[in-house]
């Protein structure tokens, strides 16, 4: 099935994520920037969808709006935003930050525009297949499963994680 | 006009940059710790989306340069960063509570115990 209305989602999504991440950098209080970087999530996993990766977009929704935002939102109710609220958002070096971000911003304006060749244009129409299926194939398949170690690699990660971040918030040990 | 209702990769990737770049003036511009780190989720989430939009492009190339359906190697490394992403806020944010807990600000400018 071909998508209906291409052009219209993709500016209407990539307007919404453009517009929560200019208020997550800019609002002064945090709950209102993690509120604007829910949205850019929501967003983004409408994108994925676009580019038929059903799975991505459920993994987007389900760990990063519902689990990495929540624990974002507990953090702040853990420490005190009255008073941060109060002081100056932007630090000294704001000029030389602007001014680091329009260089890369440049950089990356040349790259697009110079090798315009380098990079893919062609139109792909690809049928939804089994995507859930495949990337389970890659991830665990036991002929073709490119990815199983790194998957066990990332199980580590988490564990090590988990024993980080309780050691780093327990009063004392 | 033409290229613009026409969306290909290339529109992604532009998309992910901007994405970029908003995440690197959060992260260089602003003194809230929790901001900073919610900025470096924007650079993530802009990776994955390069990667998500190439990932599809390649399943369009032939299978003699290992494309076709099954190349999904783009989202499985998206779903890793995600892991990643995962394991960078909490072990950031157990950080920045332990830093709370003993300078009572979030204030990145305050983070200087091991400046010389």
């Amino acid at each position: 099935m071909n998508p209906v209305a291409t052009p219209f989602f993709f500016y209407l999504l990539s307007a919404t994520m453009i517009i929560g991440g200019i208020l997550v950098i800019t609002r002064k209080n945090a709950v209102h920037s993690a509120m604007a970087l829910i949205t850019a999530l929501l967003a983004q996993a409408g994108i994925y969808l676009m580019l038929y990766a059903p799975f991505v977009a459920g993994v987007q929704i389900i760990l990063y709006a519902g689990g990495i935002m929540v624990l974002f939102l507990f953090v702040i109710m853990l420490i005190s935003i009255e008073r941060t609220v109060k002081e100056r958002q932007f630090n000294k070096q704001w000029l030389v930050g602007i001014a680091a971000a329009a260089a890369l911003g440049g950089l990356f304006i040349a790259v697009y525009t110079k090798g315009k060749s380098l990079f893919p244009e062609g139109r792909v129409t690809y049928g939804e297949g089994q995507n859930v299926q495949d990337v389970a194939a890659l991830l665990y398949d036991q002929h073709q499963g490119t990815y199983m170690f790194s998957f066990e690699i990332a199980s580590l990660l988490l564990l090590v994680a988990i024993i980080g971040a309780v050691v780093m918030a327990k009063k004392r040990i | 006009m033409e290229s613009m209702l026409h969306i290909s990769t290339l529109h992604y990737l532009v998309l992910g940059a901007a994405l970029f770049l908003l995440g690197v003036i959060g992260v260089l511009t602003r003194r809230n710790v929790v901001i900073v780190l919610m900025s470096i989720e924007l650079i993530l989430n802009a990776v994955n989306l390069n990667l998500v939009a190439l990932s599809r492009y390649w399943q369009g190339m032939p299978a003699y340069l290992g494309g076709g359906p099954g190349a999904l190697h783009g989202q499985v490394f998206a779903i890793f960063v995600i892991t990643d992403a995962a394991a960078e806020a909490a072990v950031g944010l157990g950080i920045l509570i332990a830093f709370f807990r003993n300078k009572e600000t979030v204030n990145i400018d305050e983070v200087n115990l091991l400046k010389w």
